[in-house]
């Protein structure tokens, strides 16, 4: 226990003086590093603009304010949209995401050194780009439209759902599976009655979860023109319509809320 | 003894999922008419798709031979751009969001700041970073300044509800043992609540910078700062070996990010 004496006292310290240097240090790189990069982005910053910044905001709210109610009745389709591209996408990706699952998992890939590091490496990339630029990609491949948005959304996923669901996998009761090749069935019967079961649960959830945050995105996809609600807000962003961007922000606000809500309540029973 | 006579001889079925027989099959019927009624309205270009196959086999390809050279300046400085974007952000969003998540947890704070910090993390999750940095560019103009606080106000949110869920589940006796010692407010949080939640805290902190950064590559395509503007612009023109080089070099960071929080991780907790 690190102890100071003063006075021919000793005194209770947190650290020792060498842990509080390293600490010291520690911090001073941190506020170096940070101060470094706030100089960089004020160095690129317009600062008219930002002082201005409070009056362009109140102007923005005035223009914005009250919502085109009337609007809404044009909101259906792309609405319906963005539902699809978030579900059908959902699905796409779980039917591609359950292979290189059981490919990364490993306790059922066939070959720990060469599958499972492809099976994780699609899974790594797939995760780390933004569905938006999956979008951006696809818009550029296979031209726009809800199909664009549906690929983009599938493909994002991937990652997201196999990492979760080779978790799973790996986290399952072993005497199960023992139990089911004792009784002498093939490998492929050991997957459907040992191991299926098991994560059938956390696979409900984990498609649920995901469809919940692929609503949330497939309502920006069409800012790049991949179908969806976003597609309206870009239009209308363009030609300035302020009452329409609010009307569609609140849409967005409560399919967002809405989605949360019966996500929340599906793997509230489940698990 | 008589449920086991009505087993015998029937041979085993695999217990459905879900039990209840009415409710498993309107689920499948409503979901096989949902499919089709998705189906019937999504119109699909197949020639298009057809002729987009070619382009997308070009794309592929264009990964095993990345151009990293041409626009290298272009590459480097939306790079350094979104990796300052990401650090300034984190380090903002984390130090706000830690007297918002003492807030937020109803154990430490009283009912009316409980409902305000609630109500914020709310609004912070519900926004979009896309949505938010669309408006942040109208009010703030182009520049990283608009990512830095579009970041830093998502962070807020995903960061404060988590930490304060970390500190509504620590454990109570430590906490009461510091305040039994007549330590001040401050000091109980100091020494009696901060070290239950430092490893947690550590976790999300290096998890959100991951997170930060992945979206950093996205603000570009509105106009604030990172490397979005340039892989727009690379998709656009069609030059799809700049795109995969900039898309490597994210998966690169990404990859290196994520080992280093779970070495990081595995050190503190």
């Amino acid at each position: 226990m690190p102890v100071e004496e003063i006075k021919g006292q000793k005194i209770w310290q947190r650290r020792s003086g060498r842990e509080s240097l390293a600490h010291w240090v520690m911090w001073l790189i941190g506020v170096a590093v940070f101060a470094y990069c706030w100089q960089q982005i004020s160095a690129s910053t317009t600062w008219f603009f930002v002082w201005d910044a409070p009056r362009i905001a109140d102007d923005i709210w005035t223009r914005a304010t009250p919502p085109r109610w009337e609007y809404i009745t044009q909101l259906g389709k792309p609405i319906w949209d963005t539902l699809n591209i978030a579900t059908l996408g959902t699905i796409f990706s779980l039917i591609l995401a359950v292979p290189v699952a059981f490919l990364a998992a490993h306790n059922t890939t066939p070959s720990r050194f060469f599958i499972r590091p492809i099976a994780l490496l699609i899974i790594v990339s797939t995760r780390s780009i933004n569905s938006l630029i999956w979008a951006l990609l696809l818009i550029a491949i296979i031209g726009p439209g809800v199909f664009a948005g549906v690929i983009a959304i599938a493909i994002r996923s991937i990652g997201f759902c196999a990492k979760l669901l080779y978790e799973a996998i790996e986290e399952i009761d072993q005497t199960q599976v023992e139990a089911i090749t004792a009784t002498g069935a093939s490998r492929w019967q050991v997957m459907a009655y040992g191991i299926v079961p098991q994560i059938l649960p956390a696979f409900a959830g984990i498609a649920v979860f995901r469809w919940d945050i692929n609503i949330r995105e497939s309502t920006v996809l069409g800012l790049v023109g991949a179908g969806g609600i976003g597609l309206q807000l870009s239009s209308s962003l363009n030609v300035l319509a302020w009452p329409q961007v609010s009307l569609i922000l609140l849409v967005i606000l409560a399919a967002v809320v809405i989605s949360e809500w019966v996500s929340a309540k599906v793997r509230g029973a489940i698990i | 003894m008589s449920e086991l006579h009505t087993l015998i001889g029937k041979p085993w079925r695999k217990p459905s999922f879900i039990k209840r027989p009415w409710l498993r099959w309107a689920l499948m019927l409503g979901f096989a008419a949902y499919l089709i009624a998705a189906y019937m309205t999504i119109d699909v270009n197949w020639s298009r798709v057809y002729e987009g196959l070619e382009r997308g086999k070009k794309f592929i390809l264009a990964f095993t031979s990345p151009d990293f050279t041409t626009r290298s300046s272009d590459i480097y400085a939306g790079m350094v751009e979104s990796i300052i974007m990401t650090i300034a952000s984190s380090v903002v969003g984390i130090a706000i969001s830690i007297p918002i998540a003492l807030g937020a947890a109803r154990n430490i704070a009283p009912l009316p700041i409980y409902l305000i910090c609630r109500s914020i993390i709310a609004i912070s999750r519900a926004l979009q970073e896309i949505i938010v940095a669309i408006l942040l560019v109208a009010i703030f103009g182009f520049g990283p300044l608009a990512g830095f606080l579009t970041l830093s106000f998502a962070t807020i949110g995903f960061l404060s509800k988590l930490l304060a869920e970390g500190i509504e589940s620590m454990d109570k006796v430590q906490a009461e043992a510091i305040k039994a010692s007549g330590a001040r407010w401050t000091q109980w949080i100091n020494y009696g609540v901060q070290p239950q939640v430092m490893p947690r805290l550590i976790g999300l902190s290096i998890y959100r910078l991951d997170i930060n950064f992945r979206e950093s590559a996205i603000l570009g395509l509105v106009g604030a700062g990172g490397i979005g503007a340039t892989l727009n612009t690379a998709f656009d023109r069609y030059e799809y070996d700049t795109a995969a080089a900039i898309l490597m070099i994210i998966i690169l960071i990404v990859m290196a990010l994520e080992y280093l929080s779970g070495v990081i991780r595995a050190r503190v907790q």
